[in-house]
Parts: C-alpha cells; structure tokens; sequence
C-alpha cells in the first residue's frame, strides 16, 4: 500500500481550525461545543494523559479529535482493535497511576463487560473514565440499552451529564473521585448529549504525567478467587463511601423547592432539560432534583426530597432506573405516595424523550389547560419519499456486493438457499432493495459466528459478509471457530481500509501517519491462511470478471474460503492517480436498468424521457458502472 | 419569573448538503452576540445521504428539541424534506425551503414516490403566511459553486422578521467556520439570498 491515512492536524483545514480552539483557548474563554468535543477538553483539564477507544456512534467524535490533536497536546491515544482491548489498556495506563480515558458507544461496553466487571474489582490507581454514549431510539445502534444498570452490575459510579458544559466539567469531577477511591468512573450520556452543542466557559488545562510506573504493592491486580473475595469486600465499602458523598455532590442539586409545592420531579441527563423548559414554560408548581452522581444512589437526598411531597415523577431516559430507587425509598420508609414515570405509563418506556412527551406527561399529571397550536394543515396524499441511507457513489461495496449477486446466479443458486450472513459496517446497507443481503447480522463479527452455525444446523449455502474493522475486532475467533468445526462457507472480507461508518478511523490492517512513527500493518489474507482457511483469495472489486469468477470457486469450496476484496474508501481514503470522467452513450444504451435497478449507483438516474444520465454532482469517477453495463453505454468522456 | 419563549430554529436537508455546517455558524453567531444558544445534530449512520435534522434554541430555554408547532423558522434544503418538518410548523413559523429536488434510489427502484411539491407549497399555504421556495442552487451557481446552496438560503433567513443573530456576526462566525479560500464565494451566496429574499418581501 502507497498510501496513508492522514489523522494529523492539518492546521489549513477550517475543520482543523476550530479542533485547535478546543486546547488553544484559556481558562475563561467560552466555545461553542458538541458534548464529545466538550468530553475532550474535559479531559485535558483533569489531567488525563491516555485514553483509547473502539469508534462507534454516538462516541466517534471524542476519538477524531483526539487522534489530531493528541501528540500535540502529549496524551497517549489509540484506536484499540475492539472495546474490550481499549478497556484494558486504559486500565493499565491507570494500574500505572496516569490518568486514563477510555471510550465507546453502549454496545462497546458488552464487549467490554468481562474487562469492565474486574476493573470495578481492581480498581485503579490513577483516576479512570469510562465513558459509556447510549443511544436511545436508536439512531446508530442495534439496539436501547441503559448503561446505568451495567455500571449498577459491576459496582462503578455513575455521572450523567446534560449538556456539554456539564459533559467538561463532570469528567474533572470524575478523575477526581475516580483517584480519591480508587475506581473507575463511568459517565453515561445519551446521544442528544454526546451530539447536543453549547456554550461552554473553559477551566485552565492540565497536562497529566507523560509516563507511568506500575508498583508491585499487595493486592495486586490478579483476580484470583482468593484476592477477588477481599476485592469484593473493599468493593462494597467504596460504593458506600460514595453513596455518602453522592448526598451531598454539587452534581446533585436541589433546583427548584417551595415547601408548599406537593410534586416533585427527580431526573437526570438530557431529561433535566426537558424537565426545566417544560416547568418553566407553564410555571408549574414543583420541586426539581437533578440528579448529576446519579450511583451509587444518593439515598439519603432522593428520601429528604421526597419526604414531603405526595407525589413524585421521575424523568429518565431508557430505563426506570432512579424510578425503581424512589419506589424501593418509598417502600422501606412505608410511606403512601403516587410515583409517575416509565412503570405506570405516564412516560414512555421505549425512545428518547423530546419536550414535547414531557410536556404532555407533565400536564397530564398537573391537569394543565395546554393551548391548541396545531395549525392544521392538510397534507393527506403527501408523504416524502422514503430517503434511507445509501452507500455512497463509488463505494468499493457496491462493487462486491454486486459481484457477489452475479456469482449466484451464474451458479444458479435459488434465492432461498442461499444465507447472507451480515455485519457491522456500512456494508449492512446491502440489506436494503436491490440487493437483500443481510438475512442474520446481531453484533459486531457475528457474520462468522452465525455462518458456521447455520453451515451445521441447514444443507444452506452461507455467505459472510463482513468489514475489515469489524474482522480486527471479533471476526478471527469465529473463522478459527468455523475452520476448526469443518463448516462449509464462504467468508467475504470487504476491506476498504479504514473504518469507514464510523467517520474514518484507522485499524490494525493500515499504516497510520502519526508523527512519522509508521504502525505495523496486520496482514488479513496472512491472519486467515494461518487460521486454516483453505481458499484464500484477495481481489479488486474493480475488476468484476474476476471477482465474479473468483466468488464462484468461493461458494464452491468445501470448507471455509476466505475472499478478501480489496479498494480503498472514496470518502475516507485519498487515490492518487488521475481518474477519467464517464458518460451514458444514448445511442448504446437499451434501458434495461440493469445500473440503475441491480447495480442501483445513486449517481445514475433516468430523465422524464426515460432516457438514462449520470448526476456529475454525486459521480465520483470510479468507473465500476462501466463494467456492469451489458452494451457497454457507459464511457468515458473525451 | 415571566417565560419568554426561545427563538426556535429547525434545519432539514440530505446528508451532504451542509445542513449541520449551517447551523454551527448561525449558533456560534449568537453565541458571540452573547445569546444562550444549544444545539442538536445528527451524526452517523444517518449521514449517507439519508435526511439530516439540525435544531437550534437560542434564548433561555436547556433543552435543544423544537416543540411540535413551535419553530420559529423551518430551512428546508431539499423541498420535499418539507413533509418530514410537518410536526414543528406551526401558524407563525417562517419557512423557507430550496426547490431543487433530490431524488432518492427508492424512487428509481419504484418503491417510493417523490410527491408533487406544487401541492406542498399550496396546502402550507393555505395555513402559513411566511413561506418563500427560492431557486438557491441558481443563485449559488451565480455565487460560485452549488456548493453553497445551504448558504444562499441561510442569507435569506437573515431577513426573516423576529431573526434574532445580526448579519455581521454571522459572517464573522462564516469565516471561522468554511475554508479560507471559499470564503469570498460563499459572502456573496449569503448576500445574493439576502438579497433575494428581500425583494421578494418588498414586492
């Protein structure tokens, strides 16, 4: 490969400009922030001197500000190859006594779990953030999961922040109790905080220690049984001590409180926001508790608050978890007081809230007159058209996928007995017409682990279809899984060399350009020749005669193959050669669709006329269409 | 403690077509006019060429959500995206979309159908006082490049009554924001759309 992903700060670049801004401007200053550019300042103002992370949304951003302005600002950063290797490392950094900061969407914490749940056990030396990004309603996710509840399993405190100034200023707080009890702290947002913007008043920056040293004192970090009960022990006593501090946080406030008030609201994260616009806007009469160091469960306080009111509602997002708290306080003080929330339905239990749901939640309680102001306008007849995501013009997948489809039916396999087995990436995209190829895909390298299940439960031809990334990340247990359990599949790797869905990471299977200091390329065809596949092939979806030919000998292979298809990322990865421009002859072309309706480039389109043409604004040159056409219509412009 | 309502703000077009670029510069505008200001964005997934929502609050209020019939302004950069802003258009909101139509795949492969947006504008208007379409990819064009569409329309926005961000601010908060060598250009997209919007209020 000639080629390198450039992640340095690229000081000419607008975007790059105001990356600067985030550690260039002083104490004082004020930006306008996302909440991950705000997590970023955060942590060069506690100190933090490594942090590591496997890219997913709504995370992605702490990452691709890090990775450019980190030799700059002298912290340690890495795209770690999946979730759990980026925990562990972190958690070294801090056994080692730095200040460390490691990052992921919620379902990266699964990944995770086993590293996370003994982190709690172990604890740290230096402080250490665990910065967990859920994703209610599902924007960029598989599915809606309240990490508050893993961070309840495994005994870490949680901080929820509701808007990039606290997202700054919680990961200061967070080092710090995270080093005075020797845990790791996880700060839990939503996505409507991760990719919320606003102001911010910047604290003074705080370059951590460059380089650790890790003491070789008792009880060590060895989790062995023995250790681990004493672990446990200590474990319990630390969530105690928090609780105790919890009830008097400043991250824990009181908002609003009349003692003639008889409701009260208890919310935490984004929901505060609603919350207080909501209370604001119709005056409603009733005590606000934001919970800020939401676990341990600050008891003492949520009892004191509620003590005298009648009834409570609780606003948070995804889970009822602070609902099912206030209940048990309720219950143990055997107190007769009506608890609103998710559990009685007055707030929804499934998506992210919006002000609206608060608003009709909150007045429903209230019985609060809400004016009509739907202006009722009659769009009956008009929907807009359906615009899902698509893989961009000049995807290199498109190629593959396309090529895939074209094997098939060359060996006339019938459509029912053959599986696609997807995966994490763009590439799930083929799940959508034309191409309905994503039959099975739950997380990330499960396109390898269900194929070789389906291989031993059906007589079914089975195709994996998985990204680079995706393989670093948890595609090579399951192909030595397959290969070791004689399954008969076809493995299709797309590597388009960068992590692309994500904004443009890099993975082990790159050269990345940091500071000169060249990384070493992990060799896929190398990985999965040593893990036994018997048919291992790398092609270029350039090339369609070939990749067709070559996806024919794959699905015919008894065993595991392995093909490997090869080109760069158009949005991520720069090409160096000069492309050509290309052009529908209208005297070739037959209509026969085939580009718009099989192929499906969203750069060819069909005039009123029916006649065929390609839109020079989204074309990016590839040339991939050309090979597709039957009349070869498609050329290149003189 | 009076309430006084925030000035909403909600921008829709399809990925690519600078609809989140549009709204960080009207938002650190305020922010520089000394405003309260949050935002909301879409990253992601979402992102290939799928619709893409920005929303803006500037005044008191936290929460960075529009309330359903309450947008101040509506910025539509793909016409038909008007149908998915449905739920934030109330009697007052001004609206302002671009004409040209960006066709989805699902509509070549005929399962979906793109919907006349002669028909859109006619029922909004039978509701809504303050909706203006304005031919921005032309005047972009003339500007320079296509490329500055979302800022002709963001020009014309200027001139909406209630806008509550001065011009200045927004073109200082333009160059912080957009490469240095297509600054010049997109000064005089934003001022051909200011200029476009004024006149048609004083026809």
């Amino acid at each position: 490969m000639n080629y390198n992903l450039k992640i340095k700060l690229d000081k000419n670049r607008g975007e790059n400009l105001k990356i600067q801004d985030i550690y260039e401007k002083k104490q004082g200053e004020k930006l306008f922030l996302l909440g991950n550019e705000a997590a970023v300042r955060g942590a060069l103002e506690a100190g933090i001197s490594f942090a590591s992370t496997y890219p997913g949304t709504p995370s992605s951003e702490i990452g691709n500000v890090l990775a450019r302005i980190a030799e700059e600002v002298g912290v340690y950063f890495e795209f770690s190859v999946n979730e759990k290797v980026a925990l562990e490392v972190s958690a070294a950094a801090a056994a080692a006594g730095l200040r460390s900061f490691v990052f992921m969407k919620h379902v990266g914490l699964n990944v995770a779990a086993d590293a996370f749940m003994s982190t709690a056990y172990t604890g740290v030396r230096g402080g250490m953030i665990i910065l967990s990004a859920d994703d209610p309603s599902m924007h960029s996710s598989q599915n809606e999961q309240d990490n508050r509840i893993m961070a309840q399993l495994a005994g870490v405190p949680v901080l929820e922040p509701s808007h990039p100034q606290e997202m700054k200023d919680f990961m200061i707080y967070g080092i710090n109790i995270s080093e005075q009890f020797k845990i790791p702290v996880m700060i839990r947002t939503t996505t409507r905080v991760s990719h919320m913007r606003g102001v911010v008043e910047l604290g003074e920056v705080k370059p951590g220690e460059k380089v650790g040293f890790f003491k070789k004192e008792e009880p060590g970090f060895t989790i062995a049984p023995a250790f681990a009960r004493k672990m446990r022990q200590e474990l319990i006593k630390k969530l105690n001590q928090l609780e105790v501090i919890g009830n008097t946080s400043p991250l824990n406030k009181v908002v609003r409180k009349n003692n003639k008030n008889k409701i009260g609201i208890i919310t935490s994260g984004v929901s505060y926001n609603y919350v207080l616009d909501t209370v604001n806007k119709y005056s409603l009469p009733v005590n606000i508790l934001k919970l800020g160091f939401c676990y341990p469960f600050p008891r003492k306080l949520m009892k004191n608050f509620i003590a005298n009111l009648d009834k409570i509602i609780v606003v948070e997002e995804v889970e009822p978890f602070l609902e099912k708290e206030v209940l048990s306080i309720i219950g143990q003080e055997g107190w007769q007081k009506k608890v609103y929330g998710k559990l009685d339905q007055t707030l929804p239990h499934i998506y992210e809230y919006n002000p609206d749901i608060i608003e009709q939640g909150f007045t429903q309680v209230l019985k609060v007159e809400v004016s009509e102001k739907n202006p009722r306008i009659d769009f009956s007849g008009l929907t807009p058209p359906l615009r899902p995501p698509v893989l961009c013009p000049g995807c290199p997948h498109r190629s593959t996928i396309y090529a895939i489809k074209k094997a098939v039916q060359g060996l006339k396999i019938k459509k029912e007995n053959i599986i696609y087995s997807n995966d994490i990436g763009c590439y799930t995209l083929a799940m959508q017409p034309p191409y309905y190829m994503a039959d099975y895909g739950i997380c990330m390298g499960s396109s390898i682990g269900i194929a070789s299940g389906m291989s031993k439960a059906t007589r079914q031809k089975i195709v994996a279809l998985i990204g680079d990334s995706t393989f670093f990340h948890a595609g090579i247990p399951p192909l030595i899984n397959a290969v070791h359990q004689k399954a008969n599949i076809m493995v299709v790797i797309l590597d388009n060399e960068v992590t692309a869905m994500t904004g443009g990471q890099p993975n082990p299977g790159i050269l990345t350009d940091r500071g000169g200091e060249k990384s070493t390329v992990v060799s896929i065809e190398e990985l999965s020749r040593a893990a036994g596949a018997g048919y291992v092939k790398v092609i270029d979806p350039g090339d369609l005669e070939n990749s067709v030919e070559v996806f024919k000998k794959g699905l015919q292979y008894e065993g595991v193959s392995v093909i490997i298809s090869r080109s760069p990322c158009i949005m991520f990865v720069k090409r160096e050669k000069e492309r050509l421009t290309y052009q529908i002859n209208q005297e070739k072309c037959s209509h026969c669709l085939i580009c718009l309706r099989q192929f499906n480039c969203p750069a060819i389109f069909q005039r009123e006329d029916g006649s065929i043409d390609i839109n020079y604004l989204l074309c990016t040159n590839c040339g991939y269409c050309v090979q597709v056409c039957p009349q070869k219509a498609i050329e290149v412009k003189k | 403690m009076s309430y006084k309502k925030s000035y909403q703000i909600y921008i829709i077009g399809v990925g690519g077509q600078g609809t989140i670029k549009t709204a960080t510069i009207i938002g650190e505008a305020a922010m520089a006019q000394g405003l309260n200001v949050v935002m909301s964005e879409v990253h992601g997934m979402a992102q290939r060429g799928g619709t893409v929502v920005t929303e803006l609050k500037i005044g008191k209020d936290l929460s960075p959500l529009n309330e359903k019939y309450s947008a101040d302004l509506l910025l539509a950069f793909e016409p038909s995206e008007l149908l998915r802003a449905i739920n934030v258009i109330g009697k007052n909101t001004n609206i302002i979309a671009g004409c040209s139509a960006i066709i989805p795949f699902t509509v070549s492969l005929g399962i979906s159908k793109y919907p006349d947006i002669n028909q859109i504008i006619e029922r909004l208007g039978k509701k809504i006082n303050n909706l203006h379409l304005i031919d921005a990819e032309r005047i972009a064009k003339e500007a320079g490049n296509i490329i500055t569409a979302n800022i002709v329309i963001l020009g014309a926005a200027l001139v909406t009554p209630k806008f509550p961000v001065k011009k200045d601010l927004i073109i200082e908060s333009l160059k912080q924001n957009l490469p240095a060598r297509s600054i010049d250009m997109n000064i005089k997209a934003l001022e051909m759309g200011y200029q476009e919007y004024s006149n048609i209020l004083n026809k």
